[in-house]
């Protein structure tokens, strides 16, 4: 792309910002009666437009253009053929550095297509782990089959998961709670979910959450939603279970 | 001829990703154990077999203070074992004293 057409580019986009600008300018010169009274909402409307500009949509930079235009009156229509014209110089004067524009950019489509600028940057959320104490020696993980359910895996997973890597056992009560012996924070079992998503949920090849866990001839592929990609992880028995001989001996 | 062969030799393309069996044969696995009441043990399992461990755990003692031993495993041979929780000191240990990579070390627990 030529730097003429990238410059027709940057004043289509802002074209609305450099009329104004123009009109304004353009009025001074007139040095008509009426002008101290049009220009002086325009200053205030110019300012607004930028602040609305930053956070809400082009529409409303474009009424507020629409409304300055009838404000303005017929004149206007004789100078939008002009205003293409001395763009160039226009865009010149205005600094606008290329990450006003990335940032513009992206705003906008952030706006208008989500699904295109914010999927990835939105964050996978669970809901936040609920551990209680159950005695001296134990501890009750509450909602462990509610997180399961929302990251899609089989909560046996994510409890041997929990096992393996706390190097510790328990059980489910009939409440399908976890008892888990000794002692654990909620911030504890947070941070193992969250090496459990890195591990087992979260796309190696994208970093989507949208996985699934599928077991082929007793190995663990994780197939992603997103991007169609397969890949095997490593089963927790043969990868984690690996414990040192004092556990063992208690386990077995 | 040889030397493009040899180019595309070195180009794994699978380098980055996680092989099992690499998994299996490379990693230092750091964990914690959690003993009675708000007691922990450290363990240091899949050291490389050119290390002294005696040596090693004779350091790391002295190091941090505490207490520890060798366990044997038929399975997963020798294992450090240390009192308290030392996970982060000894990975970073690991890293300068012995060189190892940092990659290769996984810490376990929470
Ligand atoms: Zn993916």
């Amino acid at each position: 792309m030529s730097d003429v057409e990238e410059k027709k580019v940057v004043t289509e986009l802002f074209g609305d910002l450099n009329k104004k600008k123009k009109k304004k300018s353009k009025k001074e010169s007139t040095g008509e009666e009426d002008e101290e009274k049009a220009s002086t909402p325009v200053e205030g409307e110019d300012f607004e437009f930028k602040k609305k500009k930053k956070k809400k949509s082009k529409s409303s930079a474009a009424d507020a253009f629409d409304e300055q235009l009838e404000a303005a009156g017929i004149n206007e229509v004789a100078e939008e053929g002009s205003a293409e014209e001395k763009s160039d110089n226009a865009s010149d004067n205005t600094d606008l550095t290329y990450s006003d524009l990335l940032s513009r950019f992206f705003g906008i489509l952030r706006e208008n297509n989500p699904e295109l600028a914010g999927d990835r940057g939105t964050k996978y959320k669970i809901p936040p782990p609920v551990v209680t104490r159950d005695g001296s020696k134990k501890s009750l993980f509450a909602n462990v089959k509610e997180i399961s359910e929302r990251m899609k895996r089989p909560s046996e997973h994510v409890i041997q998961y929990l096992f393996a890597e706390l190097g510790t056992s328990g059980s489910i009560d009939g409440a399908s709670r976890l008892i888990i012996k000794g002692r654990f924070q909620p911030k504890q079992i947070e941070n193992v979910l969250r090496s459990y998503i890195m591990e087992y949920v979260a796309c190696p090849t994208c970093k989507s959450a949208n996985t699934l866990l599928q077991k082929e001839n007793r190995l663990y592929f994780l197939v992603c939603q997103a991007c169609g990609s397969t890949r095997t992880v490593s089963s927790i028995k043969t990868g984690f279970q690996a414990h040192v001989g004092r556990r063992k001996k208690v386990a077995a | 001829m040889s030397a493009s062969l040899e180019n595309i030799k070195t180009f794994d393309p699978f380098a980055d990703a996680l092989d099992s069996e690499a998994q299996t044969v490379n990693y230092v696995h750091i964990r914690i154990q959690q003993r009675n009441g708000r007691k922990t043990l450290t363990t240091v399992q899949g050291l490389p077999a050119e290390y002294d461990l005696k040596r090693i755990l004779k350091v790391l003692k002295k190091d941090f203070g505490c207490n520890g031993h060798i366990a044997k495993d038929e399975e997963m041979g020798e294992v450090i074992q240390l009192q308290g929780d030392q996970r982060v000191k000894v990975s970073e240990f690991l890293v300068s004293a012995l060189q190892i990579q940092k990659k290769t070390i996984k810490i376990h627990g929470f």
